[in-house]
């Protein structure tokens, strides 16, 4: 008789032990399967909890909600808008964009292109604590140091130059001089987003052939024509998915924002003018609304705003970085 | 006719190439300034905690629980910061032992079971939202959850907002650092006929472990200072409590109270736990990265 046949008379008989695995197999599988399906359950979980809570405030206000700037509490004349708190906050997270994405920039173009070998690590390991501080440590710092600063020194100055400015100057002048504003907001944000843009910059820079580098040296580019003609250009896509990554951090952040913006419920004007964001203003009123009132449920609704705005930013970002994400 | 040769012109190449040479400097020097700068913002955060938070920082901030402001009056007991360090440190032990058996499972079943499929696919994407999503909308979303039907904030609401933070960290560094591991390795142990789950459980997360245990590391880092999450679930509160069914006091909501009160003597309180609280983190972060280094 020929092997194969013996083989396929007598397949092995299913021992004790190897039951055993099987089982353990479908039962291990199942539970990460399961945990898996738990973080899928827990993201439409939040979006659904904070729909259902928001929804005395929809339909009380219906969709003039979005566009309404009234935030009134008083008791018989209740009303509640998102627009003070929607603009602030779009405000405030593209001006900290603004601010942090040259910084970024070079810190990225430093760390990969200028620094010397033994040089690289500490600073970027420097750049990535500042991403581990707290956020209220943050606030607590830019209440204490950086809004005095931005009152005594920037205010001033921009208001005495750029303020007299026809057309623009109202966005600079203001009335209100506490530095608490938009501006120290947008600062305290650029810092705090500064080293996830960085971060990216870097990783994306480094995956960069080094063959195309040196070819574009080799016809004598300088390091700054290497890196805008050929690093920026083969990296371009990643680079807009990290601007993205630290836009939707800026737009959620809260307790930063809420020890500098002010917390004033008008819209803003100017730069240095109190405002409010909708994180900050869910983190002030929030805890001491009453359960089910309708300034609770217009919270709710200012989240779930909250909520698809980061959403849509962060899953953008994600689809922009998907290349350096698989390599 | 023989086209003419196209000129050189020496001054133009000159002139030109002292104007790159000037740009390329330029965007040079701006990017070492760029550097300072965001060095100088983490030395300023530093050296401002230490100068202000060292003053109140001895052995009383930590035996001592909450006190009303002693402000012009040296002889009242003077307050401490006992009650918020014994919360954050019920709540953050909590919320990891929860959160990361979740989030390894997760990670597993992302490296493991599902690298192409299209749950995995989908549950890749949600954890990557998860991960960077407003911690505020956590807190928001565990109130709604846990706080809403108990009638009242809990320990036990702040320790569930804090483990879904958890969650997506451990998923993160466990699923990259098991795409790591060789497939031979794997090919090798499944070869001596072990079934499945022994090899992830026995093989894999060993040759994982720093890995798996750095992402813990980063987690506790990120829960250790997160505020506005437990704003919404254990709120704060002024005395040592282990009651997780009652309002909690932790760091950072003990630190933003303080520094929001007005009185020079609880914001030097604020300060200190705010050194404590930076130190902790930036500690915890720092032997994260070395435990990956040394690993290679």
């Amino acid at each position: 008789m020929s092997q194969a046949v013996i083989g396929a008379d007598a397949p092995p008989a299913p021992t004790g032990r190897k039951t055993a695995g099987r089982l353990g197999d479908s039962i291990f599988e199942w539970l990460c399967r399961g945990a898996g399906i738990l973080v899928l359950l827990i993201l439409g979980a939040i979006i659904l909890t904070l729909f259902i809570g928001g929804l005395p405030a929809f339909q009380a206000f219906g969709f003039q909600f979005l566009w309404s700037t009234a935030w009134n509490p008083v008791e018989g004349r209740e009303n509640y808008g998102a627009f003070i708190s929607i603009f602030g906050t779009v405000v405030s997270s593209v001006l900290a964009i603004i601010f942090a994405v040259p910084v970024a920039f070079g810190i990225a173009f430093f760390l990969t292109e200028l620094a010397p070998e033994w040089l690289k690590r500490p600073i970027g390991t420097a750049i990535e604590l500042l991403a581990a501080v707290p956020s209220i440590i943050f606030g607590m710092w830019g209440l204490f140091v950086l809004v005095p600063f931005v009152q005594q020194h920037i205010q001033l100055s921009f208001g005495e130059t750029l303020g007299e400015l026809p057309l623009i100057g109202f966005l600079f002048a203001s009335n209100s001089f506490t530095g608490t504003s938009l501006f120290a907001a947008a600062l305290v944000l650029a810092i705090m987003i500064l080293p996830f843009i960085a971060a990216t910059m870097r990783d994306v820079f480094s995956q960069v052939p080094p063959v195309f580098k040196e070819s574009a040296y080799g016809l004598g580019a300088t390091r700054w024509e290497v890196v805008r003609n050929v690093v920026l250009p083969y990296t371009r896509i990643s680079v807009v998915g990290g601007i993205m990554l630290g836009l939707g951090r800026a737009l959620g952040e809260t307790m930063a924002v809420t020890f500098v913006i002010g917390n004033a419920n008008r819209l803003a004007t100017s730069l240095f003018d109190p405002s409010t964001t909708i994180a900050s203003v869910v983190a002030m009123e929030f805890p001491e609304s009453l359960m089910g009132s309708l300034k609770q449920s217009s919270l709710l609704a200012l989240g779930f705003l909250l909520f698809v705005i980061s959403f849509l930013v962060l899953a953008a970002s994600r689809y922009l970085l998907r290349s350096r994400l698989k390599a | 006719m023989i086209p003419a040769a196209p000129v050189k012109n020496l001054d133009v190449a000159r002139r030109l190439g002292a104007r790159r040479r000037f740009m390329d400097k330029l965007v040079r020097l701006l990017c070492i300034a760029a550097m300072l700068a965001g060095l100088f913002f983490l030395a300023s955060i530093l050296f401002t905690l230490l100068w202000r938070g060292i003053p109140a920082l001895d052995l009383h901030v930590f035996t001592t629980e909450f006190q009303p402001t002693t402000y012009g009056d040296d002889t009242a007991l003077r307050g401490g910061l006992m009650h918020a360090i014994t919360g954050s440190l019920i709540q953050v032990v909590l919320a990891t032992l929860i959160g990361t058996p979740i989030g390894l499972l997760v990670g597993t079943y992302l490296a493991e079971y599902a690298r192409a499929s299209a749950l995995g696919n989908a549950v890749r994407f949600v954890s990557d939202v998860l991960l960077s999503a407003p911690s505020i909308l956590i807190g928001l979303f565990i109130y709604q959850l846990i706080v809403l039907p108990m009638g009242g904030f809990s320990g036990i609401a702040g320790v569930l907002a804090l483990a879904v933070i958890v969650i997506p960290v451990v998923v993160r560094t466990t699923e990259d650092m098991l795409q790591l591991i060789p497939n031979t390795l794997r090919e090798a142990v499944m070869g001596l006929g072990a079934p499945k789950w022994k090899m992830i459980m026995l093989v894999c997360y060993k040759a994982a472990m720093s890995g798996i245990v750095t992402g813990v590391l980063l987690a506790i880092a990120r829960i250790a200072g997160e505020t506005a999450p437990l704003l919404l679930t254990s709120f704060g509160n002024n005395v040592n409590s282990f009651n997780l069914g009652s309002a909690m006091s932790s760091l950072p909501i003990a630190i933003y109270q303080q520094a929001n009160s007005g009185f020079p003597d609880l914001i030097a309180i604020a300060w200190t736990g705010a050194l404590i609280v930076t130190l902790g983190v930036l500690a915890i972060n720092v032997a994260a990265r070395t435990l990956l280094k040394t690993r290679g």
